[in-house]
């Protein structure tokens, strides 16, 4: 027996090629839909390895830093230092901000680290261009994706800072590259006041009369000059040492200093169960909405093309083709399409993937479950047309 | 003609009613026939007379209200189906011949007519091996390769003839098979199926409203208000070209 299917297809198929194309690129829309938030889902991963952290440690009562506002003395690293099994401590901040280089402004996650700290948890992993930051101020290591390059001035709130090196694939969990600087630079990014509202503030602590009172001169500077350093930090990333289970070395922190610790899989799970949760859902609904267009695709396309070989199916139910052989022929020629489709959409969305702005990443699982969400459409949507073509008269062959 | 009975087509009696109640039309009101293995008989009537409502009888295609069809020495038909498959009834035992050819548009001309003895449940080859004999004695096998498409009207409608008699049936059923036809390629579709109901005995009834073509016929049936009246006809023999 020959494959009905085949040759109808072969001998309509720049109908096919054509129709499969179109329902290729919706294929294409969905598996890069799928593709962003593996993106996401990823990036989350890449920001806590690339941290180099076993340990996050935070203010209490919250899901620091990166999902809820943090932030501790910049002094409790060296208690943390103190405790049983930690290697290493470094003090982090976080700044999601715009950061201008001439005209433009380009979105990105400011990292204040320790210079000089490389190898500690927070700093860039590698660079690929340039060096470290080694001087207190006014350095600054980019992540490529900013698009900025080694040697140019880029401005953070008021100041400006050198590029002294690149990195990749250090971005934050919403897929902002990161600008990492010194710590007491980002300290004051973070808190920094415009001189107006210092100006105001003076006057005010002046007008104070409790730091005012005569007989303890000098009480006035000193909690101006209190006023004016920002001792925070957002958090403690801390490498344990060699041998010890992350678990063990947080839970006495938590119990003895009162602070939040997460380990890498609580804070995994912060990420992508609550921070991207939202996004995700949003993903889920468009894949969803999808899905229920290719098919009704797939099926109006079956169901015409079928209708159209009304004459065909009579004479070929006259001579005697089996019902299940032409269930079987509108079948396969869904699935045909089905395949055409998931090919060229697989294939667009390869090649568009790089182009979007945020990560893509195309899990070949993610194209497994696609490959057969695909083929189950297809055989869903020509339930239609094989219904249309099982009520097909043999006699209307014959005709009047 | 007492050699003959026994086989070939013999009909009965032959009702058929459509709808019920008063929107009832009677579109067959005992229709007597026989035809012989090797007989092509003309069946000729006006508008309205019944000519495809039998047709579709004999072609198991839509069920009688009454009466007797024997095919062979099988009763295929007595005031009910006897033949539990009428699909495989169709497949092996009837051919149909219609207007226009009706050809597969997907398949060429080889498989168009294979396709038969495919579904018969024959191997590819050995299908294709008994279209190609046809198509030889059709003289359409220089085109076995093309697409329906490509043919004339002619060569699609000697196509149509081989794919009805691929399975060998004892029965052929021809419905206005030349009237998209000049008179030449009319004629000649004619003096094939007079040679292959000879060569393949097999019995077959041509329905026709053709003038060009009714002087061929030795006999024929006239439908008239749904029952058959049997005459003489001229028996003209008709030799193509060449032939
Ligand atoms: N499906 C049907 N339902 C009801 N009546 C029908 C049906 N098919 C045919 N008829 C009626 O039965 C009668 C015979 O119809 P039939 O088609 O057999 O005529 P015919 O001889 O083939 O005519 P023509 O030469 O015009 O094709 C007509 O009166 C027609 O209206
Ligand atoms: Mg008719």
């Amino acid at each position: 027996m020959i494959s009905l299917a085949g040759r109808d297809i072969l001998h309509a198929w720049g109908k096919f090629v054509f129709t499969g194309v179109g329902l290729g690129l919706l294929i294409g829309v969905t598996l890069t839909m799928a593709g962003v938030y593996r993106g996401m889902v990823d990036d989350a991963k890449v920001l806590l390895d690339n941290s180099g952290a076993d340990l996050w440690v935070v203010q209490q009562d919250t899901l620091g830093p990166y999902a809820e506002p943090s932030s501790l003395y910049d002094d409790v690293y060296r208690t943390i230092l103190g405790m049983p099994g930690v290697g290493r401590a470094a003090n982090v901040t976080y700044l999601t901000m715009q950061v201008r280089l001439g005209e433009r402004d380009v979105r990105a996650m400011v990292v204040g680290v320790v210079p000089g700290g490389t190898g500690e948890p927070g700093q860039p992993v590698y660079l690929i261009a340039g060096r470290q930051i080694t001087r207190s101020h006014y350095e600054a290591v980019a992540d490529i994706a900013t698009g900025f390059k080694l040697g140019e001035r880029i401005q953070i709130r008021r100041n400006h800072y050198t590029v002294v090196g690149l990195t990749r694939r250090m971005v934050s969990s919403g897929g902002d590259p990161m600008v990492f600087i010194p710590l007491k630079d980002a300290q004051e990014a973070q808190f920094l006041k415009d001189n107006d509202a210092i100006v105001q503030q003076r006057r005010r602590t002046a007008a104070n009369p409790a730091f005012n009172r005569p007989g303890t001169p000098g009480l006035l500077d000193a909690v101006i000059a209190s006023q004016s350093v920002n001792p925070y930090i957002n958090a403690v990333l801390v490498q344990v040492k060699p041998g010890f289970i992350p678990e063990a070395v947080a839970e006495p922190i938590r119990r003895w200093k009162h602070l939040q610790v997460y380990t890498r899989a609580q804070m995994e799970e912060i990420l992508i169960g609550k921070l991207i949760a939202t996004a995700a859902k949003q993903i889920g609904m468009f894949l969803v909405i999808l899905a229920i267009v290719s098919a009704a695709i797939v099926a109006f396309i079956i169901y015409t093309l079928t209708l159209g070989k009304i004459r065909e199916i009579a004479v070929l139910k006259l001579i005697g083709t089996r019902n299940r052989t032409i269930a079987g022929m509108i079948l396969q020629q869904a699935l045909g399409l089905g395949m055409i489709g998931f090919v060229v959409g697989k294939i667009a969305a390869t090649f568009w993937a790089p182009i979007f702005p945020k990560y893509v990443l195309l899990e070949p699982g993610d194209s497994v479950r696609g490959f057969i969400a695909v083929m189950v459409i297809c055989v869903l949507a020509s339930v239609l047309a094989i219904r249309a073509a099982l009520k097909v008269d043999p006699a209307e062959a014959i005709g009047g | 003609m007492a050699d003959m009975l026994g086989k070939g087509i013999r009909i009965e009696g032959l009702r058929k009613r459509y709808g019920k109640g008063d929107t009832a039309v009677d579109a067959l009101k005992g229709v007597d026939m026989q035809v012989a293995p090797g007989e092509v008989v003309g069946l000729i009537g006006p508008s309205g007379s019944g000519k495809s409502t039998l047709l579709k009888c004999l072609g198991a295609v839509i069920e009688p209200t009454g009466g007797r069809m024997t095919l062979g020495e099988e009763v295929i038909y007595d005031n009910r189906w006897t033949t539990a498959d009428l699909r495989a009834l169709r497949r092996d035992r009837i051919g149909f011949v219609f207007q226009a050819p009706y050809l597969i548009p997907f398949l060429d001309v080889t498989d168009n007519v294979a396709l038969l003895p495919m579904l018969a449940g024959r191997s590819n080859a050995e299908s294709r091996k008994r279209a190609l004999e046809l198509l030889e004695a059709l003289d359409v096998a220089h085109r076995a390769k093309a697409m329906p498409s490509q043919l004339s009207g002619g060569e699609q409608q000697r196509v149509a003839i081989a794919r009805a008699l691929v399975n060998r049936p004892p029965v052929i059923l021809a419905d206005e098979p030349t009237a998209p036809l000049d008179s030449e390629r009319a004629l000649a579709v004619i003096h094939i199926l007079n040679r292959m109901a000879r060569q393949y005995e097999t019995a077959i009834i041509v329905v026709t409203h053709d003038e060009k073509i009714i002087p061929t016929f030795k006999r024929i049936y006239h439908i008239r208000d749904g029952k058959t009246q049997e005459e003489a006809g001229e028996g003209r023999v008709f030799e193509p070209d060449g032939g």
